[in-house]
């Protein structure tokens, strides 16, 4: 594997040509933020918190950090005025979405990002695609998809499947980086309750009460489960 | 979150009729997903042609081609939803749609929208609650010299103004 | 099926021995554009009237492809004369078989009016609108019909392919499509030589070339009348560069509104496949070709290459990161050379005719002619192929004849969704893929969108922000989140909800939006928005400060009152009203109903000249109706007028 050698915040750093700048600054110690980046899938591009400048041949233009494969005579920075304000905009639009998610909550730290900059959204999904795509590329039994586009883009579980596979996995869960996903879930199993043909097993209803009571926040999300718990 | 509307189980008197008609629907389906030669790079084209048949995208129709193009049903879910040339619910014996591009908007598209939807009573999107007209926009129907233009049934009407449309939706059963 | 080049040309002989330059033929356009307005109906009628008069075996009809006269269609033009009749019914047709066809007369009023000299025009290639244009590639439309492969062929259709692969060598074609310069004409503008070199030199035996007939940018249609009218060119165009790159298999990709177009593309593979110009061994050469054509399904994205090719592939139309391009891993990750459809027509012409016949037209850096959409508020709507470097204002004026009904220029919006808007003072800026850019705009897929002074240059840009919040595909947040936004602010100004501070919040969105996105179409969507808020600031201060419309247009912000001192009692625009708001009958004056009134405009449409009591008030309170018994008016009665009055209600 060819070894490349890129600079990365005026650092020179080795990297092998199948890597992405994200890798490669990883490896060097270097931190980008990501939200929609998990180690184990491969790399998504939705999120564009990572997003940085890279310049070659005299040209500089702002690419996703976890997408973007090195190159010979790379050069990288990842922190700027344009940058900071592109990441503080882009946490501002999210955090409308999940106040309380404590990966936008550092963002916002880190970036001087204002809550209630933008106005409150009902969902609370950020649409980073991690349930989705795990579910896809290593469980391998897509229970969960996305419909639709644009604003009207939305996660959406498969009665069928979700019914016999989801009790007994939910991995996808600790990625959430909102609490969308269970409450997603729980919804969608309230729902399929009411309908005759997927029934929970009754030894679950315990289960939808422990992850209510986990997931107490002050505001809709809590309300959301107790609601679908009990419907 | 959401579930995709689910056609819910009939009552038993129609049930019968349902069932016959499913049976019809299904080989129709099957007939044009063997056209099709079971790619899975056909299922845009599979679905445009279950969508001219049926005008409608039944579930049980989608079950049918995930299994027999192998493609999982999320993935199916998503493209019966993010194309606009498929519906998810049953369609209207007439199906208007009204250009929204932009040599139409700029010509007065939208007040023509506004008057056919006072008219049949629903918004883009919707069927009537006598399932004859479903009524849509479409994003530019190349047909900009003839700003605004309406499209029923496949025929294209050109040149509209508000207080000529209403003439133009009578004689529809 | 024909087996070498010779074979070729002798079938092209006997099409041409066949075919007598003196016969009189009738081309009627029958582009789904002339179709909506009736062509249909006049083929027919030609068809019976001449069979009527005993002509059938002297005279030939056919429908053809679309000549881009779009606004005065159906057109119909008779040749050996070469004369053009515009705006034609039914009705006129036994007029133009008797007049015309068997007196070799011209029917005057059928004629092109010329509406500042006053001068008619009878040969097509008379009128300004089409002698101001260099017209390559759409010129040929109005004498193919394109369910005929036998017309291309008397064109000399297919020579070019014949060339290609019996006297170049594929390195050869690759250089000559380098040596024209020829660029992208979807919008990308990319050099496309240098693209199939690129999928050609890209290492892996299966490749692929693809059209683009995903036209999508609303209020552009020249892909259409290219596809629909003379498919058989493109599909040259493609074998040719099949065989450039080294590809074997390739796709058409049309937009599933375009049926007319999937039919005439369906029928012209079929017939070049029946004459070996598809399949294997083509013309005996030993290259192999084989091509499908392949339908989207509503999604404007889909015309972003990455998007296009997972189309494709049957999934949603999601754009990827680039690199890789597709040239080196495209669909099916193997490399892909994807053209819009008029790139792919050029290509034969440059074959036939050479790179450097092609570089005599255009400008330094953009070589060539580029098929124009010139529509909205203009008087000759169709579409234009002109040099590139020709100003927007000869494009306006001396071929569009300029803005209808004496109205003032405002702006020209060219690019699409991704393009801006040009105001007057920059009408002289050359049109090519640079130059536009200096004003703020795009030269784009070829829409050009004229307005005048009723547009609204606010609503115009939430306009193309609800269209490009309807087509985003969602993956990314700075797309999908910041059109949102953009587009719920400007909703708000045009709906009287706009706020001190919004003009600066566009601005700091449209940084995130554009910088963060990852496809052109994220990155280009705050492009409307930006350009007015560089042309027409004033526009958008006028809407959030003083709650007020200059143009009349914003629905929330306009009120249509009848001004009691003009009004004639005329009973026309209660009577019109579509929802029923006007108070009015003979003798007494009308009155609107502000409650019920839903805006739409008939009222001020409709009110006879002479009166003109209809105005729009935007920005001021509407005054209160002055009370019923001051409504009486009393009059002498004038009983042609009242006539006139009452056909007038009866034929609108």
């Amino acid at each position: 594997m060819r070894e490349i050698s890129l600079q990365i915040d005026g650092r020179e750093v080795a990297a092998t040509e199948d890597m992405t700048i994200l890798a490669a600054a990883k490896n060097a110690g270097i931190s980008i933020p990501t939200v929609c980046h998990y180690e184990k899938l491969q790399p998504f591009g939705g999120c564009r918190l990572c997003t940085v400048e890279a310049e070659v041949g005299g040209r500089t233009n702002l690419v996703a950090a976890c997408v973007y494969p090195v190159q010979k005579d790379l050069v990288v920075t990842t922190r700027s005025e344009q940058i900071d304000k592109i990441r503080k905009v882009l946490t501002e639009q999210l955090l409308a979405y999940a106040p309380e998610s404590e990966v936008l909550e550092n963002l916002a730290r880190e970036y001087q990002a204002e809550k209630d900059r933008f106005a409150k959204e009902p969902s609370f999904c950020i649409l980073c695609g991690l349930c989705v795509r795990y579910c896809a590329e290593i469980k391998q039994k897509n229970a969960v998809g996305f419909v639709d586009r644009g604003p009207n883009r939305e996660i959406s579980f498969i009665p069928e499947i979700a019914a016999s596979e989801c009790w007994d996995c939910k991995e996808c869960f600790p990625l959430c980086p909102t609490s969308a996903l269970q409450a997603a879930f729980v919804l969608m199993r309230s729902l399929t309750s009411s309908r005759s043909f997927v029934k929970p097993a009754s030894n679950k209803q315990d289960e939808i009460n422990s992850i209510t009571e986990r997931n107490q926040h002050n505001g809709s999300p809590a309300a959301l489960l107790q609601a679908a718990a009990k419907g | 979150m959401r579930s995709p509307d689910i056609q819910g189980s009939s009552q038993s008197g129609a049930s019968m009729k349902r069932t016959e008609i499913e049976i019809m629907d299904a080989e129709k389906v099957e007939r044009i997903i063997d056209n099709h030669r079971c790619e899975p790079g056909s299922l845009i084209q599979i679905l445009l042609d279950i969508q001219a048949e049926l005008h409608w995208l039944p579930k049980e129709a989608l079950a049918m081609v995930s299994e027999k193009l192998h493609v999982p049903m999320s993935r199916i879910q998503h493209t019966a939803t993010f194309y606009k040339a498929f519906s998810l619910v049953p369609k209207g014996r007439h199906e208007i749609n009204i250009c929204m591009g932009t040599a139409c908007h700029v010509r007065g598209a939208p007040r023509v929208l506004e008057v056919v939807q006072n008219l049949i009573g629903i918004q883009p999107g919707e069927t009537d609650a006598e399932m004859k007209f479903s009524l849509g926009t479409v994003n530019c129907l190349g047909c900009c010299a003839l700003g605004p233009v309406m499209e029923i049934d496949a025929e294209r009407l050109g040149k509209l103004a508000p207080a000529t449309t209403a003439g133009l939706l009578k004689g529809y059963d | 099926m024909i087996n070498s080049p010779a074979e070729l040309e002798k079938l092209r002989q006997e099409i041409l021995s066949k075919r007598d330059p003196g016969t009189t033929r009738i081309s009627i356009c029958a582009g789904a554009g002339c179709l909506a307005t009736g062509a249909g109906k006049v083929i027919t009628a030609f068809g019976e009237e001449i069979e009527k008069q005993g002509l059938r075996n002297d005279v030939n009809i056919k429908g053809t492809g679309c000549p881009g006269f779009c606004e005065r269609g159906p057109v119909v033009v008779i040749d050996p004369e070469d004369i053009c009749y515009l705006q034609v019914t039914p009705k006129d047709v036994p007029e133009i078989v008797a007049q015309t066809i068997k007196e070799k007369k011209v029917v005057d009023r059928l004629l092109y009016v010329d509406q500042t000299k006053n001068e008619k025009a009878v040969h097509e290639a008379d009128i300004p609108f089409y002698k101001n244009q260099e017209r390559n590639i759409i010129g040929n439309n109005i004498k193919i019909d394109p369910k005929c492969i036998d017309d291309y062929l008397a064109l000399g259709g297919y020579s070019a392919l014949a060339k290609a692969l019996f006297q170049m060598t594929s390195e050869q074609v690759v250089e000559e499509v380098k040596h024209s310069k020829l660029r992208g004409r979807g919008g990308g503008g990319f050099p496309t030589g240098i693209k199939w070199e690129a999928a050609r030199n890209a290492p892996g035996d299966t490749k692929y070339v693809i059209v683009n007939a995903d036209e999508g940018d609303p209020g552009a249609f020249m892909d259409r009348a290219v596809l629909e009218g003379n498919p058989h060119s493109i599909l040259e165009g493609l074998i040719i560069g099949a065989y450039a790159i080294g590809s074997h298999e390739g796709y058409i990709y049309v937009r599933q509104e375009y049926p007319l177009a999937l039919e005439n593309a369906g029928i012209a593979i079929k017939q070049a496949e029946e004459h070996g110009f598809f399949g294997t061994n083509i013309l005996g050469s030993g290259f192999d070709f084989y091509v499908k054509v392949h339908r989207g399904a509503g999604a404007f994205v889909c015309g972003e290459e990455t998007a296009l090719l997972l189309s494709l592939e049957g999934k949603p139309g999601e754009p990827r990161a680039r690199p890789p391009y597709p040239a080196t891993r495209g669909l099916w990750g193997k490399p892909t050379n994807i053209n819009n459809v008029e790139t792919w027509a050029n290509v034969p012409l440059i074959i036939n005719k050479g790179a450097d016949w092609f570089n005599q037209f255009g400008t330094e850096r953009s070589k060539g002619t580029k098929i124009f959409s010139l529509v909205g508020k203009i008087r000759n709507t169709g579409l234009v192929e002109v040099p590139m470097g020709v100003t927007l204002r000869d494009i306006i004026y001396k071929i569009g004849d300029g803005i209808p009904g004496s109205k003032k220029f405002k702006a020209v919006q060219t690019g699409g969704p991704a393009g801006g808007c040009i105001p007057e003072a920059h009408l002289d800026t050359a049109v090519d893929f640079d130059e536009l850019t200096k004003a703020g705009a795009i030269m784009g897929s070829g829409g050009m969108i004229v307005m005048d002074e009723d547009t609204c240059m606010v609503d115009v840009a939430r306009y193309f922000l609800n269209f490009l919040s309807e087509e985003s595909c969602g993956k990314c947040s700075p797309c999908r989140e910041g059109v949102k936004r953009m587009h719920q602010i400007l909703t708000n100004i045009t709906e009287g909800r706009g706020k001190e501070g919004d003009i600066e919040l566009l601005e700091e969105l449209a940084l995130s939006t554009r910088s963060a996105s990852l496809c052109a179409l994220g990155r280009s969507a705050p492009n409307p928005v930006l350009s007015t808020i560089r042309h027409f600031r004033d526009e958008y201060e006028t809407h959030i400060r003083d709650k007020m419309c200059p143009s009349h247009s914003c629905k929330e912000l306009i009120s249509y009152y009848i001004d009691p001192d003009k009004c004639g009692a005329c009973r026309i625009c209660p009577r019109e009203c579509t929802s029923g708001a006007i108070i009015g009958d003979k003798n007494q004056i009308h009155v609107i109903d502000q409650a019920k009134c839903n805006k739409c405009g008939t009222c001020f449409e409709i009110c006879p000249a002479r009166f003109g009591a209809v105005i729009r008030l935007s920005g001021k309170p509407v005054p209160a109706p002055i009370p019923e018994e001051m409504r009486v008016i009393v009059r002498k009665r004038n009983p042609k007028r009242e006539k006139q009055d009452a056909g007038n209600l009866l034929t609108d």
